[in-house]
């Protein structure tokens, strides 16, 4: 085991090197940024375009006095509410038949276009616009108008606002529920969006040395377990290094905008525990993938077969994260249980368990099962190698299979 | 001691037998020719007797070693194929090679350096290996094979695609290799590399093994051949001639009578023949070899022969 050890960092050693100092791993590194920090940016800038257009503006057409009055209850609302809370308010002055005004008012494309027009004041009040437009604003300005009327009641002996007092704690259940729960599903989508990125580049790991014929002399000098654990460990080391690369920006990102980002409530097993096993989660389903993958990838002779291979094996990711979210709500169920059984989901649900529940040993077990297979899904792909790659061996019905495959029709 | 031994070993791909109970014993510090016609089974057998694959039946030993990849920090491999990573230096090459086999890296990179610099590629230690010549990225791989000090070199037809000159630069390092004690195994189809260099040999056609000995015991299993040359064209002298000799022009050359050379050359002067020129030589290793391999073989050979520095 020792000596496995040691070849394989001399291999991994060796991959390590010749991929991070090329220029592809460059533009490895910045690929998966650059749709972010355009989104990013993009979206900053649409953002502030979008709140504009979206907010939506309701025309009143009434007198003076009772326009007044609307105006004040909103403001009073606005005050409670937020800015954003309720629609903007335009005042018209009645002019002329108010049908035709109403209808000239939901016409009129310049500026910043009605979605509806209120009328009849606040004893009849009547609001005019399409369906949507009513749905969107109707309850709001419902509000506004019972607000108004209650203020005409009191006959200017309107409270001033109550000053609630805001006492934060660190916990309450509701909350964490749902923010846990938003960390299981985040944490699972970027498991599976890392691992995503990598998975070409480890279905194509073993065609190098098989193109300029390396793998004669590894596999005469070193156990083929050596090499595809010296493969794996290297493209671990990569990955970290674009997590690094990666969460770095990310990191400085938030940084910048760290005051205007809404507090998210603590995973269950704290922040600090949950970024450790995230990274533990990570390196075991890489390293189960990974595994997997050279496996597969190591039968391929070319890289247009890897190429073929891609697609399944991205459709088996989106199906092995579609199982481990299915049982996001009831880990304890039947499906639950599964998710954390089988390997290849078992990251996926336990990271998720981490956000959601606070007990630690089942992570334990979870981390040796998945490294126990990561052990057996390297000797299975170095057997199923040897045998068809390297020839040793009869091959089984798989080397029988593809051998048959391979053939050209007569 | 042997350095190798192998019993029984049988390989078969796709239903076809490529080794059919190939048995070897290779004794330490020996210089040992695999010969064989392409496709005789050579490349097999070595990757086998070094563990890349299994025998389908058989068993071996490696240094000692029945599983031979324990053996391998002791032993050297070149492949048939050529095989180094493009991008690489050759310094990192070399030292990557000795690393595989053990060897720590900071110590195979002062190894590379002296190695390259005796092979005169001093110069292009830190070039790439896709920027050097294809003789040169060979002695790179061979210095790999070596960085190590290994016990045991095998080497799978190490002097296909080098010329003359590195031919004989590799012939030279196989002898100082063998000087300091190192056993040195290689598969070669061009014999005269095996006559000038091998101790032992083993005969492969077929898949199995049709000759194992010395140069000298190959040699031995023919006849020696007799060339004789005559002033006079024809006579009753013709008579003690052989029936199977061969006319070469104004000469015969026929294997050596069993009875010696004695009397048939009584009977030419008797005879009033007229000697001219008359020689007896022992036949070569490619001889041997050709009448060891078979008549197909040979045939096989003739059309792949090589010049030989």
């Amino acid at each position: 085991m020792r000596e496995i050890i040691r070849a394989a960092l001399v291999i991994a050693r060796r991959d390590y090197a010749a991929t991070v100092f090329s220029k592809a791993f460059v533009l490895f590194l910045l690929f998966p940024l650059l749709p972010v920090i355009a989104g990013v940016g993009f979206g900053a800038m649409g953002a502030s375009q979008d709140r504009e257009a979206l907010h939506p503006t309701v025309a009143v057409i009434a007198a003076p006095e009772t326009a007044a009055a609307i105006g004040h209850a909103g403001a009073r609302l606005i005050e409670r509410l937020g800015p954003r809370a309720l629609p903007r308010l335009r005042m018209v002055m009645p002019d002329g038949a108010e049908a035709v005004q109403v209808k000239r008012l939901l016409a009129d494309g310049g500026g910043r276009g009605v979605v509806a027009v209120l009328t009849g004041g606040l004893d009849r009040p009547t609001l005019t616009g399409s369906r949507g437009g009513i749905g969107s604003v109707g309850g709001d300005i419902g509000l506004v108008l019972d607000s108004a009327r209650q203020m005409r009641a009191l006959d200017g002996r309107v409270p001033p606002v109550v000053d609630v007092v805001e006492r934060p704690v660190d916990r309450a259940a509701g909350t964490d529920r749902s923010g846990r729960t938003l960390i299981a599903r985040a944490g699972q989508f970027l498991l599976m969006f890392l691992t995503m990125i990598l998975a070409g580049m480890l279905l194509s790991n073993m065609i190098e040395e098989k193109s300029s014929k390396v793998i004669e002399v590894l596999a005469a000098a070193v156990p083929v377990d050596a090499i595809f654990l010296g493969k794996l460990f290297a493209m671990l080391a990569m990955s970290f290094t674009g997590i690094a690369v990666w969460g770095g920006t990310v990191l400085t990102g938030l940084a910048l905008v760290a005051g205007q980002l809404p507090a998210v409530p603590a995973p269950a097993v704290g922040w600090p525990l949950f970024l450790v096993l995230g990274l533990a989660y990570f390196t075991t389903l890489f390293l189960l993938l990974g595994a997997l993958f050279i496996g597969i990838g190591g039968q391929a002779a070319s890289p247009r077969e890897v190429q073929m291979m891609s697609l399944p094996v991205t459709m088996g990711q989106m199906g092995v994260l579609a199982f481990a979210s299915s049982s996001l709500g009831a880990p304890q169920s039947a499906m639950g249980i599964a998710a954390a059984l089988f390997p290849w989901s078992s990251p996926f649900a336990m990271l998720a368990r981490a956000a959601q529940g606070p007990a630690l040993w089942p992570h334990l077990l979870a981390i040796g099962w998945q490294l126990i297979w990561v052990a057996v899904i390297v000797r299975i792909a170095a057997g199923l190698f040897r045998r068809s790659v390297l020839k040793s061996g009869g091959g089984g019905w798989f080397g029988r299979f593809r051998r048959r495959g391979m053939k050209p029709a007569v | 001691m042997d350095a190798i031994v192998a019993e029984g070993l049988v390989k078969s791909f796709d239903g076809k037998r490529a080794v059919d109970g190939i048995s070897l014993r290779v004794p330490e510090g020996a210089i040992f020719g695999v010969l064989g016609p392409n496709g005789a089974g050579k490349t097999t057998t070595l990757r086998m007797l070094l563990g890349i694959i299994d025998p389908d039946a058989g068993h071996r030993t490696l240094l000692g070693e029945a599983r031979p990849i324990r053996a391998a920090h002791h032993v050297g491999y070149l492949p048939e194929e050529r095989g180094l990573y493009p991008a690489m230096t050759a310094r990192e090459a070399v030292a990557f090679m000795g690393a595989l086999r053990g060897l720590p890296l900071r110590e195979g990179r002062v190894r590379a350096d002296a190695l390259l610099e005796e092979a005169g590629l001093g110069d292009s230690r830190l070039k790439p290996i896709r920027t050097l010549s294809k003789g040169m990225a060979q002695t790179v791989q061979l210095l790999g094979t070596i960085v190590h000090r290994p016990r045991l070199i095998v080497l799978d037809e190490p002097f296909s695609g080098l010329d003359a000159l590195n031919q004989g630069r590799l012939e030279g390092l196989i002898r100082g290799q063998a000087r300091e004690g190192v056993t040195v195994l290689f598969s070669t189809h061009v014999i005269a590399h095996a006559e000038r260099l091998c101790e032992r040999i083993a005969i492969i056609a077929g898949g199995r093994v049709r000759f194992d000995g010395s140069v000298d015991e190959a040699r031995g299993r023919l006849r020696p051949q007799v060339r004789v040359r005559t002033r006079a064209a024809d006579g009753a002298w013709r008579a003690a001639l052989p029936a199977d000799a061969v006319t070469e022009g104004n000469g015969w050359s026929f294997a050596l009578p069993e009875s010696g050379v004695e009397p048939l050359l009584k009977a030419l002067i008797d005879g009033g023949a007229g000697i001219e020129t008359l020689s007896i030589e022992r036949p070569g290793l490619h001889d041997a070899f050709v009448a060891i391999a078979g008549a197909a073989v040979a045939a096989e050979l003739d059309a792949q022969k090589e010049p030989v520095a």
